[in-house]
């Protein structure tokens, strides 16, 4: 039995939540302001700012978004899945290595990978081009989504795969029929972290985004280093209240401090 | 059997092949832009020169930058510590309902934009700010202080977005620590605070040096935050190489800033990483 938290502690530990939370209360108070101005509502509230949204260029920007981390997370699973069974099903000379370049998206800086796809992208010809931006995103969730593709092999019972394969199931019917029904909970996990991961990406996107393939993340950058109003606000917190109810999907199917243990930051 | 021998390799080729065509392949580019130079009159010439690692080593200008974020990273570090590993002890010491309630609230904002969570910041610091409101309101400052475009409030800002990291890491080492030892320590007479400081402490010892590795990095690396807190006036690395490659168009300054930084950050982890196992090899064990 660990001992309670004392008076002390608590208020610590009040003030602490308060520290995290007050950043992104203030943005969804400021965001039902019926004022022109920024400013907390205090007498009347209004819907004013979340009605200017449409018809916005924000709008635009939410849908590349969308297909961008869409089509990121997928691809990134695609070739995700196949690599974490040869890398957990298989020994062979050169796997160590293999998993430490899977996993070295994580030690490159955002910045440093946001310059990198830049020159490439200019050097093959793909300048304002999704597919680019789609292929830069891959590469920074792929270590997120072939972690969690690991952990949900890690997590099945191999005596099913063996007694399957030795009654006469080739390698790719195991996999088919067995292996992948048992994994895809977790997979399904693990794309969307990765989705989220893409949707929220901003620093290596603002290098490479062209007006074509301008993010939300991108689009509000440009828009606060301009100027600050209620609009970005109410962006701000339809996209707080988003992650509030992705937060309660992913607690109830998955635990959600299992999956974030492996997210990315700035 | 040759076959199967070679099955690993061709299921790890698509991800070989994407890491190598779009993270390796670009870095390397990068590498060799760095060593062409540029004028605004012919562009980006192919040469071979140093000219820009002599620019960004040996100019005061971009002395202040890269010393004003490897100091913005330490601070952030520092502060992280400062109120993360009593928080993840906290958290720790919780109840099973509060304990999971808590880890969700100070995880969930991972999921929010950092472009998001900076905005909060930037409203809550401006000139006419709530902060502000409230300090100038319980009479601790006579007139509204500045706190955007300073490195107080990237520092706040930063440490907001990052400490869930720290926490999470700490939180993460102090779940191996047997609650049996903390009451032994006790029972036999030790103080709270000798409790705290001889048990809970080396425990959670490589949760702090992993966290600190954690935010450190990622300081030192983050562009939006300091971009819009700090603004152009206190401009970090990252910010730096946005203007070289956005703004004036001297993409090898750029690649040369960003090679610098890249460098900067491996030798600072694996000289960190050095002296953490040398210091604590005990820890580890």
């Amino acid at each position: 039995m660990t001992r309670r938290n004392g008076p002390l502690a608590l208020v610590f530990h009040a003030a602490f939540i308060a520290f995290i939370l007050a950043p992104l209360v203030v943005v969804c108070l400021v965001a039902f302001t019926p004022e022109a101005y920024l400013s907390i509502p205090t007498t009347r509230w209004s819907l004013r700012w979340f009605k200017a949204i449409w018809g916005s260029d924000f709008i635009p920007a939410f849908w590349i978004s969308v297909y961008v981390a869409a089509a990121a997370a997928s691809l990134a699973l695609l070739v995700s899945v196949p690599a974490a069974i040869a890398t957990a099903r298989f020994q062979f000379p050169g796997r160590e290595a293999l998993v430490a370049y899977f996993l070295s998206p994580l030690m490159v800086p955002h910045v440093v990978l946001g310059v990198a796809l830049l020159r490439f992208m200019a050097e093959v010809g793909l300048t304002a081009n999704a597919f680019g931006l789609i292929m830069g995103h891959v590469v920074i969730i792929m270590p997120f989504t072939l972690r969690l593709a690991l952990a949900a092999l890690a997590g099945m019972d191999r005596h099913v795969e063996w007694a399957a394969g030795s009654l006469g199931a080739s390698d790719l019917t195991v996999f088919r029929r067995v292996t992948l029904p048992i994994i895809l909970p977790g997979l399904a996990g693990g794309w969307l972290l990765a989705f989220i991961q893409s949707f929220d990406e901003l620093t290596m996107t603002v290098f490479v985004a062209s007006p074509g393939t301008t993010t939300l993340p991108v689009r509000m950058f440009q828009y606060i280093t301009d100027n600050i109003d209620p609009m970005v606000a109410a962006i701000s917190a339809a996209l707080i209240g988003l992650a509030i109810l992705l937060m309660a999907v992913m607690e109830r199917v998955y635990g959600l401090e299992r999956l974030l243990a492996g997210k990315g930051g700035d | 059997m040759t076959e199967r021998r070679h099955l690993p390799y061709g299921l790890s080729a698509p991800a070989t092949l994407v890491l190598t065509a779009f993270m390796a392949a670009p870095l390397v580019m990068v590498l060799l832009l760095s060593f062409h130079t540029f004028t605004m009159a012919t562009g980006i010439r192919p040469e071979v020169s140093l000219a820009n690692y002599v620019e960004v080593l040996g100019d005061g200008y971009f002395h202040t930058i890269f010393g004003r974020t490897f100091l913005l990273a330490a601070a952030v570090t520092g502060v992280a510590a400062l109120i993360g590993v009593p928080e993840a002890y906290i958290i720790h010491r919780m109840r099973p309902p509060w304990r999971s309630i808590f880890l969700l609230v100070i995880l969930g904002p991972l999921l929010v934009s950092v472009v998001v969570r900076t905005l909060g910041w930037a409203v809550l610091l401006g000139r006419n700010g709530i902060v502000n409101a409230g300090l100038t309101g319980l009479g601790i400052l006579e007139r509204p202080a500045e706190f955007m475009f300073t490195m107080t409030g990237m520092t706040v800002a930063l440490v907001h977005v990052l400490v869930p990291f720290m926490v999470l890491s700490v939180w993460t080492s102090l779940r191996r620590l047997d609650p049996a030892v903390e009451a032994a320590g006790l029972s036999l007479g030790a103080s709270q605070a000798t409790v705290l400081r001889r048990i809970v402490l080396p425990q959670a010892m490589p949760g702090i040096l992993a966290g600190s590795l954690i935010v450190f990095t990622l300081a030192a690396s983050a562009f939006a935050t300091p971009a819009i807190v700090g603004g152009r006036r206190l401009k970090v690395v990252a910010m730096a190489a946005y203007d070289e490659f956005l703004n004036s168009q001297n993409w090898p300054l750029g690649a040369a800033i960003v090679v610098v930084l890249l460098v900067a950050m491996v030798t600072i982890v694996v000289g960190y990483n050095r002296i953490v196992e040398r210091r604590y090899r005990q820890v580890f064990q």
